[in-house]
């Protein structure tokens, strides 16, 4: 079983990142090195533009960090990133329809997928707004906090309100706590100074969006067809 | 007793998905964790775009 997962994951995962990472060559990518033209003449110090560099073990070295070179390699490491990421995916999507007893199959992993996009995507979102480099932003670990707390909230709630028993109460409890996180509010800055032009900050925000979705979608439509080419010789 | 045999086959393949489950799970989000969340400076670099494009919190 475990063995099926991994494979099926990591087919998945690779054939989702590859495509998305194309994709982001072409979507969300030229927005980022546009917004990075205006994020620099006003920090043109030696400080590099990452704010949270000194946690790190390593991050001592002051300066400039280690970072991919513009063109080909930064290319490359997004792309890995992006495969891991959509790996990564694949491995919790299908952990938790095992988890739920959900059989694995073509509509069912994308209906899983999908309501995982509006787990991390949508509803997150909907408080942290995807944002570009040179964005004004709140404290980032509270930033991060807020985003996972919302992207289980929001799956919780999910689940629990389309289970086959839609008990009211139960179905009560998932609405209340799919809007907490709203309540509770997202962190955000003090003041909004982004340097970034609002059009260049919207058209991103819409594209991460979509490129998000559509890692969902392939990852769900991967595991969907590839789930039964790894089913278990010996069966029955 | 061929019921319960098969009930027991049945419990076992359960608890075995369930532990191949966590596993999978346990992996996935510590890769999504490196990709998305992770603060040594290389890895944020490295991920800075990926972050961005799929909406993480970055910076």
């Amino acid at each position: 079983m475990l063995t099926r997962i991994l494979s099926v994951g990591l087919l998945a995962g690779l054939l989702a990142g590859l495509l998305i990472a194309a994709v982001q060559q072409v979507t969300t990518t030229p927005l980022i090195l546009a917004a990075e033209t205006y994020e620099k003449p006003a920090e043109v110090s030696a400080a590099p533009k990452v704010p949270h560099s000194h946690q790190g073990t390593e991050a001592h070295s002051h300066d400039d960090g280690w970072k991919p070179a513009d063109g080909m390699p930064r290319f490359f490491f997004t792309a890995i990133t992006t495969i891991a990421t959509a790996v990564g995916v694949a491995f919790v999507l299908m952990a938790v329809m095992v988890f739920a007893g959900a059989p694995i199959d073509e509509r069912r992993a994308l209906a899983w997928a999908i309501a995982g996009f509006i787990a991390c995507g949508l509803a997150p979102a909907a408080g942290l707004a995807p944002e570009l480099p040179g964005s004004a932003a709140g404290d980032l670990i509270a930033r991060q906090l807020w985003w996972v707390g919302t992207a289980i909230a929001t799956a919780v709630a999910l689940w629990a309100f389309l289970r086959a028993d839609h008990h009211p109460v139960v179905r009560l409890g998932a609405v209340v706590l799919l809007l907490a996180p709203h309540f509770i509010g997202a962190p955000h800055p003090h003041e909004l100074e982004s340097k970034v032009p609002a059009e260049l900050a919207a058209q991103f925000t819409a594209l991460s969006l979509v490129v998000q979705a559509l890692l969902w979608a392939l990852v769900g439509i991967g595991i969907g067809l590839l789930w039964p080419k790894f089913a278990p010789k010996t069966a029955g | 007793m061929a019921n319960t045999t098969a009930s027991v086959i049945r419990t076992t393949e359960r608890s075995e998905a369930l532990r191949a489950a966590g596993i999978a799970l346990i992996l996935g989000l510590g890769l999504v964790f490196l990709t998305g969340f992770a603060y040594p400076e290389v890895i944020h670099n490295a991920a800075h775009d990926t972050r961005h494009s799929l909406s993480f919190p970055c910076h």
